[in-house]
Formats: C-alpha cells, sequence, structure tokens
C-alpha cells in the first residue's frame, strides 16, 4: 500500500528529484501496536470527511483536499480533462482574482500545489498553523465558486500540452510506458495517459473543464485531510465554517467498464533515437485492494518486497549479482486503486547485453518462483522491512496525509490504513505463493522493450554533469 | 564519561543556541557535542519517533579532485563503500543494511563526499557500525567493483541523449573552460573503464580524515549517547586529508550554444555571474532572485512565460554558489517554434531588474514568504541533520536558525535595487538550448 508516486501523477508545478525520492521512500507504515496514524474523523452533514493526523513537531500544517475523481473517471475524447480542471483550479473565483491563490498562500509563508492520477485529484497547502483558516476559506469557495473564461482557459491549455512535451514527449521511456499501459488495459480506463493524448488536449474547452467541475466537485465527493499542529477541536469547527456550508452536490457515480478476460501476452517494441540504454519492464494485471481477489492484495505486496526490492531482494540477486546479466532490476505494485492494479517489474541488461536474453533470464526467475515459492526467511524479512516503513512515514508532516486521502478516494476506509500492519503481518508463505501464481499470468501481461535504433544510439557529446550546485543553507 | 563541549573546563556542557519558531510556541536547540576522541558534530534532539538520521561531509573530497584520466573517481567511489567493508561481502553488507531497514549512501558532489544515514533507534548499534566499515575498511571486491562500473556505465549511456544532461554538460563546459567544474561528476566511459581497486583505496586514505569531516545529527539520541558513537564511526580516521587544492574560478559567460536534437521541445538552461554565499548583499540577491524566478507563481519569470502566454510548464532562476565558484542560473523548456520568444521574455525580465529593481509591495510579498515558510523545513528529520551540515560549512554559526529571519527582514528595498544593479548581467549571459529551436536566439 505505497502511496503514489509521482511518476503517475501529474503537478501543477513542476517537483524537484528530493521530493520526488521523499515521496517515493514513504510507503505505507506501522507501529508495534496496531495503529498506524492514529487518524481522528468527522463527516460533516453535508457528507464530506474530514480526517485529521496530529503531529506537534513544528507549529505548521497541511491541508489536503482529495475529489474522488480522476482521469479514469474521464468521457471518452476528452483525455486530461481531469488533469486540465486541477490546473484551472487556480485559474479564480468572485472573490479571489485569477492566479491569485497559489501568490496569497506565498504571502503567507505557505507552499502549495496540486496533482491528478487515474483515481483521484488532490490540491494541498503547508502553512503555518494560524494561517489555517486562511487556507482553507480558500479551498472551500474554489470548490463551490470556480469561475473560467476562454481568457485564462486557453493560456492554461497550452501550458499542459508544454507538460506533456516536458514530462512525456521529450522522454522516450514514459512514452513506451503510455503505450504499455494502452495495451495492458483493452477496455479500462487506466489504459488512458493521465495527462491526456495530445489530440483531445488540443480540443479540451472551458465548458469541458466547467462541465466537469459540475459533474464530480462537491463536499459529498471530497475528503479533506490536515495533518500538523492542530487538534479536533480547533479544526473541526474550522471545517465546518467553510466547508460545512457547502451544499451537498448531484455528483456522478463512477461507472467502470469491467476489463475483459485477456487471452494473449502483448509486446511493445520502441527505439528511439534519444535512447542510450535499452531496458525492459513488463506490467501484469493485478488484483487491489478493492478488485476481486483482493485477498492477494497483501500477499502481493510482500512479493513485490521479497523479489524486487533493494540490493538483496531475490531478483536482484540472481541477475545483476550472480548471473551478472542484469545491472539492475526492480518490482514495484500499488494495490490502492478503485479497480484494478498492476504488477510491474524492470531490468536493464548489463553490458551490451540483448534484451531477449535478459527476458529469458527473468522469465527463469518467475519460473522458478511459480515452481519453488518463497521461503519463511525471505517473508519474515519482508514484513519486518515493510512493518518499519510505518516509523519513517510518521516522520513525515505529510506522508500520513498522503496515505490516507489516497486511500480514502478509492473507496478504502480508515479502519483499512489502520490495520494494514496486522493484514501484512498475518501473510503466510503459501498466500505469497499462490498470489504469484495468480499474477504472474503471461495472457493478462504486457512486455516492454526499449531500445536505440538499428545500428546503435546516435552518439552524444559524453556523459552527464548532474547540477548539483546551489545545495547551501539559504 | 562527557562527550559534550567543554566550554567550562571540568564541566559537562552542550552549548546550544535555540531558535524560536514564528509562533514562539516551539523551539529547535541545535547543540554541539565534542567526543572523548575530538569527533565534532552539531544535534537537533527530536524524539518523536525512534529514528535518527546523520548526514555528514568530506570537504573539499568531491569530484573536482579526480586526477586527469581518472575522472568519476570520487563517483565510483561513493558507490563501492556500502558494497562490502570489514569481513562482510556486499551481499552480507547489503542484508544487514536492508534487514534491519538501515539507509547509508554516499554521493559524490563536485565540492565534497558526502554520506547520509538513517535508522531505526533499535538498529542505532548496527548502523553505526556498517557506517565506520564503509569509511574505513572497504573492501572492493572485484564482483562489486564490475556490477557497479556496469551500473554507472549504464547511467552515462543513458545521460548521452537525454536532453536535460546534454544542456547541463555543455553549459558547464561552455562556462568552466579547463578548470575541473567543466569536467563530469560520473566521468566518461574511457576513464570509468580504467579505475581500479588501488585508485580506490588510495581515495579512500586521502579523503576521508577528522580534519575534513563535518557531521549533523537529528532525532532520537541525546548529545550523551551521541559522543562514544562519534568516535566508533569516525574515530579511526586519519586526522589530515590529504587532497589537491582546486582553484578559484571566474566562469566566461556570454556565449549561445544550440545542440541539435530531434524532440518536440526545446530545453534551455542559463547562467551569468553570481555572488557568494559569504557577501553581505546575499540576503539582497536572494530576495531578488526570489521576486524574479525562484518564487514559483510569485515569480516575474513564471508570469510572464506561463501565466499570460502559456509557453511553458516550469520557469525559474536560482543562485548556484559552489566553493570556488557562483552563478546565477535560470531553465525553461519551450516548443521548439516559440523557445525564442520564451528567452526574449527571460531577457527583457533580466534587463528590467537591472534598470528598474523591485517594489515595496514585491519586496514585502518576498520577505513574508521567505520568512514565513521558513518553519516548512522543520518537519522531517532528513532535513534537519542536512542542514546542520550545511550550517557548519558554511560557517553560519550554531544561532544562525534563530537569526535567519531577521537577515531576511533586514533587507532594504534600496538594498535589492543596488545589488539588482551590480549584479544582473544581462550583456554577459550563457545560454544552451538543446532541441531543434526555430528563429533567432538570444539572450
Amino acid at each position: 500500500m505505497k502511496i503514489p508516486t509521482l511518476s503517475v501523477m501529474f503537478a501543477r508545478m513542476p517537483v524537484t528529484a528530493s521530493m520526488l525520492a521523499a515521496v517515493m521512500m514513504v510507503m505505507m507504515p506501522h507501529l508495534s501496536q496496531a495503529a498506524v496514524f492514529n487518524p481522528q474523523t468527522v463527516t460533516l452533514d453535508n457528507g464530506m470527511q474530514v480526517v485529521l493526523v496530529e503531529n506537534h513537531r513544528a507549529p505548521v500544517v497541511t491541508q489536503m483536499v482529495w475529489y474522488k475523481v480522476g482521469s479514469a473517471d474521464e468521457q471518452p475524447g476528452i483525455s486530461g480533462i481531469a488533469h486540465f480542471l486541477e490546473h484551472l483550479m487556480f485559474k479564480g473565483t468572485n472573490d479571489i482574482a485569477p492566479g491569485d491563490f497559489s501568490k496569497i498562500v506565498a504571502r503567507n509563508g505557505g507552499n502549495d500545489n496540486a496533482f491528478t492520477s487515474w483515481d483521484y485529484t488532490g490540491y494541498f497547502q503547508n502553512i503555518a498553523r494560524d494561517r489555517l483558516d486562511l487556507v482553507m476559506k480558500m479551498e472551500a469557495d474554489r470548490m463551490a465558486n470556480l469561475q473560467l473564461s476562454d481568457d485564462v482557459v486557453l493560456p492554461e491549455r497550452d501550458v499542459i500540452i508544454e507538460e506533456r512535451r516536458s514530462r512525456i514527449d521529450n522522454n522516450p521511456g514514459a512514452l513506451l510506458g503510455e503505450q504499455m499501459r494502452a495495451a495492458l488495459y483493452m477496455a479500462h480506463p487506466y489504459g488512458r495517459s493521465i495527462i491526456g493524448w495530445m489530440n483531445e488536449m488540443e480540443q479540451l474547452s472551458t465548458k469541458d473543464a466547467l462541465d466537469f467541475y459540475h459533474e464530480w466537485y462537491a463536499p459529498n465527493n471530497a475528503i479533506l485531510v490536515v495533518a500538523g499542529d492542530i487538534t479536533m477541536d480547533e479544526l473541526l469547527p474550522m471545517a465546518k465554517k467553510y466547508y460545512g456550508v457547502i451544499p451537498r452536490g448531484d455528483v456522478s457515480t463512477r461507472h467502470r467498464v469491467k476489463e475483459p478476460v485477456q487471452h494473449a501476452p502483448r509486446k511493445v517494441t520502441m527505439r528511439d533515437p534519444r535512447v542510450g540504454q535499452a531496458s525492459m519492464s513488463r506490467y501484469y494485471l493485478a488484483p487491489s485492494y478493492n478488485s476481486e481477489n483482493a485477498a492477494d492484495a497483501a500477499p502481493l505486496e510482500l512479493l513485490s518486497e521479497i523479489i524486487g526490492s533493494g540490493t538483496t531482494s531475490r531478483f536482484f540477486k540472481a541477475l545483476v549479482v550472480d548471473q551478472s546479466i542484469a545491472s539492475s532490476v526492480g518490482t514495484f505494485y500499488d494495490p490502492v486503486a478503485v479497480d484494478l492494479a498492476s504488477f510491474g517489474l524492470y531490468a536493464v541488461p548489463r553490458g551490451d547485453g540483448e534484451l531477449a536474453d535478459l527476458e529469458k533470464a527473468v522469465d527463469e526467475q518467475i519460473a522458478k518462483l511459480k515452481t519453488d515459492g518463497v521461503t519463511e526467511d525471505e517473508l519474515d524479512r519482508a514484513k519486518q522491512k515493510l512493518l518499519d516503513s510505518a516509523v519513517f512515514a510518521r516522520d513525515s508532516l505529510s506522508a500520513g496525509a498522503r496515505v490516507l486521502g489516497q486511500s480514502l478516494a478509492v473507496g478504502l476506509t480508515v479502519d483499512q490504513v489502520e490495520s494494514w500492519p496486522d493484514r501484512i503481518s498475518a501473510v503466510t508463505v503459501d498466500q505469497v505463493n499462490e498470489a504469484a501464481k495468480h499474477v504472474f499470468n503471461d495472457k493478462q501481461s504486457v512486455t516492454g522493450w526499449l531500445m536505440p535504433p538499428e545500428g546503435g544510439p546516435v552518439s552524444g557529446s559524453g556523459p552527464a554533469i548532474p547540477l548539483d550546485s546551489g545545495g547551501g543553507v539559504h | 564519561m562527557n562527550y559534550f563541549t567543554k566550554h567550562i573546563a571540568g564541566l559537562t556542557v552542550a552549548a546550544f543556541a535555540t531558535f524560536g519558531l514564528a509562533s514562539q510556541a516551539k523551539a529547535v536547540e541545535v547543540q554541539e557535542v565534542v567526543s572523548d576522541g575530538g569527533i565534532r558534530a552539531w544535534l537537533i534532539e527530536d524524539h518523536l519517533n525512534p529514528l535518527m538520521t546523520m548526514d555528514i561531509a568530506f570537504t573539499g573530497a568531491g569530484a573536482s579532485t579526480d586526477p586527469d584520466g581518472k575522472l568519476g573517481l570520487a563517483n565510483m567511489v561513493s558507490g563501492l563503500i556500502d558494497e562490502g567493508a570489514g569481513e562482510m561481502d556486499s551481499q552480507t553488507f547489503r542484508g544487514e543494511m536492508e534487514n534491519r531497514s538501515i539507509s547509508l549512501s554516499f554521493d559524490a558532489g563536485r565540492d565534497d563526499f558526502a554520506g547520509s544515514l538513517v535508522t531505526l533507534t533499535r538498529e542505532r548499534d548496527t548502523a553505526i557500525d556498517l557506517l565506520r566499515l564503509a569509511l574505513s575498511e572497504p573492501r572492493f571486491d572485484d564482483e562489486a567493483i564490475e556490477r557497479i562500473r556496469a551500473q554507472i556505465v549504464s547511467g552515462l549511456k543513458s545521460a548521452e541523449n537525454d536532453p536535460r544532461d546534454i544542456a547541463s554538460r555543455t553549459f558547464f563546459k561552455s562556462i568552466f573552460g579547463d578548470h575541473p567544474y567543466a569536467r563530469p561528476v560520473s566521468g566518461n566511459f574511457d576513464t570509468v573503464a580504467s579505475l581500479n581497486a588501488n585508485d580506490f583505496r588510495g581515495f579512500v586514505r586521502h579523503a576521508f580524515a577528522k580534519d575534513n569531516l563535518i557531521i549533523g545529527v537529528a532525532g532520537d539520541i541525546t548529545a550523551d549517547e551521541l559522543g562514544p558513537l562519534l568516535d566508533e564511526a569516525f574515530g579511526s580516521l586519519p586526522d589530515h586529508a590529504d587532497l589537491p587544492a582546486i582553484a578559484d574560478v571566474t566562469p566566461t559567460f556570454g556565449a549561445v550554444d544550440v545542440v541539435e536534437q530531434d524532440i518536440p521541445q526545446s530545453q534551455a538552461i542559463w547562467g551569468q555571474k553570481g555572488i557568494k554565499r559569504t557577501d553581505p548583499d546575499f540576503y539582497a540577491a536572494y530576495v531578488m532572485n526570489y521576486i524574479l524566478g525562484g518564487g514559483g507563481f510569485s515569480s516575474r519569470l513564471t508570469e510572464e512565460v506561463r501565466e499570460k502566454r502559456g509557453l511553458a510548464y516550469g520557469v525559474y532562476s536560482y543562485l548556484a554558489d559552489l566553493d570556488h565558484a557562483e552563478m546565477m542560473m535560470g531553465g525553461v523548456a519551450t516548443r521548439n517554434d516559440a523557445i525564442g520568444q520564451s528567452l526574449s521574455l527571460i531577457s527583457t525580465e533580466w534587463t528590467k531588474m537591472k534598470d528598474t529593481g523591485v517594489s515595496q509591495e514585491e519586496l514585502d510579498n518576498a520577505k513574508s514568504y521567505l520568512t514565513g515558510a521558513f518553519p516548512l523545513r522543520f518537519t522531517s528529520l532528513g532535513n534537519l541533520s542536512g542542514m546542520l551540515v550545511g550550517m557548519q560549512k558554511e560557517d553560519l554559526g550554531m544561532d544562525f536558525l534563530d537569526r535567519r529571519n531577521s537577515l531576511v527582514d533586514a533587507v532594504t528595498l534600496d538594498d535589492v535595487n543596488r545589488v539588482a544593479g551590480e549584479l544582473m548581467d544581462p550583456a554577459n549571459v550563457t545560454v544552451t538550448v538543446v532541441g531543434k529551436p526555430e528563429g533567432e536566439l538570444a539572450f
């Protein structure tokens, strides 16, 4: 139950590598007792859920509002509208002029940003506790009173198109990832690009954005998560004052098509002159905590840890250390989704190794795993690592808010988040082995090869010099 | 046993400065801890969670000291010293780390060789022992060397055609010429292929010492507990590092370089002369840069390039200070047929800042952000220990956290506008563009 990585989220402002690392290291956490974040939760009369995670280290708070809508809820033909609306939520109301939202937050010593994924859209501010009232008032205002017109919408459409070029079109690995997802999900909208397909983004209109806003943005489809130096006694009156007065909306329900039975493995090969280092990856359809076979989700979290997390994981040891056929290998799995999840793995060949040989070696490891299973020792070590990750997550002001927000936004409960350590602890070797047999089903997989053009990469001008300056204390 | 600074002979006294956060409700105490063996560290105690972070830096031991022909040496050592040490081969060493949820990593920058340790209180002793072994008894087994070499080569291949990497290395080559700062931190295919265990052992012998070591610690540990751990981790290091001196350098600015690449969006970075961290006008320049391009949606560059015209997703500027050179830099990415327009707008803002400076309202807004947001840095332990290293390296003083907001508040409108006139240098800006830009490019 990892929190979302930014690689599958699109933020309103560029996010630095260090921020990315901070987010990616945080996993679903644990305490020695059952509790994880010890959140308090209340539901307002209009249906908006309020969640608080107290953290009194510094006199600051994080406010997050999560809407239970994302790119997988878009109508066909307007892909990217969920993310576009996220940008446009900064374009003003009757009280706040276009573009002023973030400036007001900054003038009050705060940072803000927003993000979109397939199942949710979120907005947040980090700010001194005595300014929470101000940002809550503004966040509630734009939940109900967004004003949009072409003169602010159209330049912003150019911004998201540039964002797409920066993050996808200029990056062959990201382009291949889009192609692979589109192949993995034959019918389900998880195959859609979150930021949108370029040809559809170019046609997105003010009306599209407002229609989507009115269809989905309402207190009964939103979750307020606050973390930091505040108590529920202080928070609740504020939440009632600003969010509680917004009437319930007539919100659509999510209609997601079911993925049909899949009958054949798919292979996507992309050659691009910008690729210097070849690599392979593979996605398998996998259960989430909300889907059929949800009982496999916790075992698969442990499986991913055992085979592909870190330099002593099973696949790393076999392929990188013992066989010397890969220079790196890893797995990824995030079971927090409304519908299906995917189980992924990637591998980079060592030296001038061929992807075909590498893929064969990967497949041998998978076959061995399905035959022999994992050991009790591997499972115990993986459990300990996952359970320890809780303490690290709780050290961050925003990690608890993110994990809870993401989980609640996809329809899980606070109890499900808080009992995660128990679920992980209870998993048996047999359950992991059964889950592995289920998930490693070639018929519902996509394999991607990323390669230089035939004849090798176009020569560059030597290795990179990372921009490592500017890291002083200011 | 006392492990504290002895400010008063014979007494156990921890020196500390108290930093009152905005509301005065909380305080962050910076303590100086000196072990029996004379190892000095700065510490912020925080017992909220049972974990600790330690950041260290060996100053002057970064990639700039790589000998010609051995480029990438410091970087490769940073990848190898946590791959087997003492009696433990790589898998045993990594297993001790991963099974105990200990995070230990090293990184070679241009100037310094940095390390970071994160551990639960439960595993603290093991974590410190692993750190000691990595620094003093790294093995450099053949298996690990060849594996890490392959990973570095793989990274070099990936970087070879990456627009941002190309822009960065072209830019640094352009402004630094023959100075070591022009060279790649990760080395190149030839040098990385030639590095061997003798090189690595030589580096460790010369680069890790007590007299170039800086330590910052934050979290669930007391000064009493930290002292012996400092001796344990660092006590066996030699007293003095033996590193080549790196010359100060004045970068050469003014070139416009284009690297043709068939991509839909051009990637541009630019830079001009900067300002030293120790300069009395540093904070005036820092505030000015916030208004120009450092302040996200509150900055002029974002307003002109993104908000008004939709020409880019991100546009920014920042002050970049290395030990031996300082720059003011920026970046933007815009579709090929409009990158010239973006650069032209940025150039206009550069000149405008030089000629007319900022308004009182802009200055007030910048100060209220920079001072108000300072406490946000205190929300995780990793930030704290890293900041303690930076404060020592820059010689900012133990009371810096307490003084910092007053340094920002002391900046006047006259200061900013005078510094803008002196620092901004639109006639001497180096621009590097990677892509297929159309039309004229100039700054």
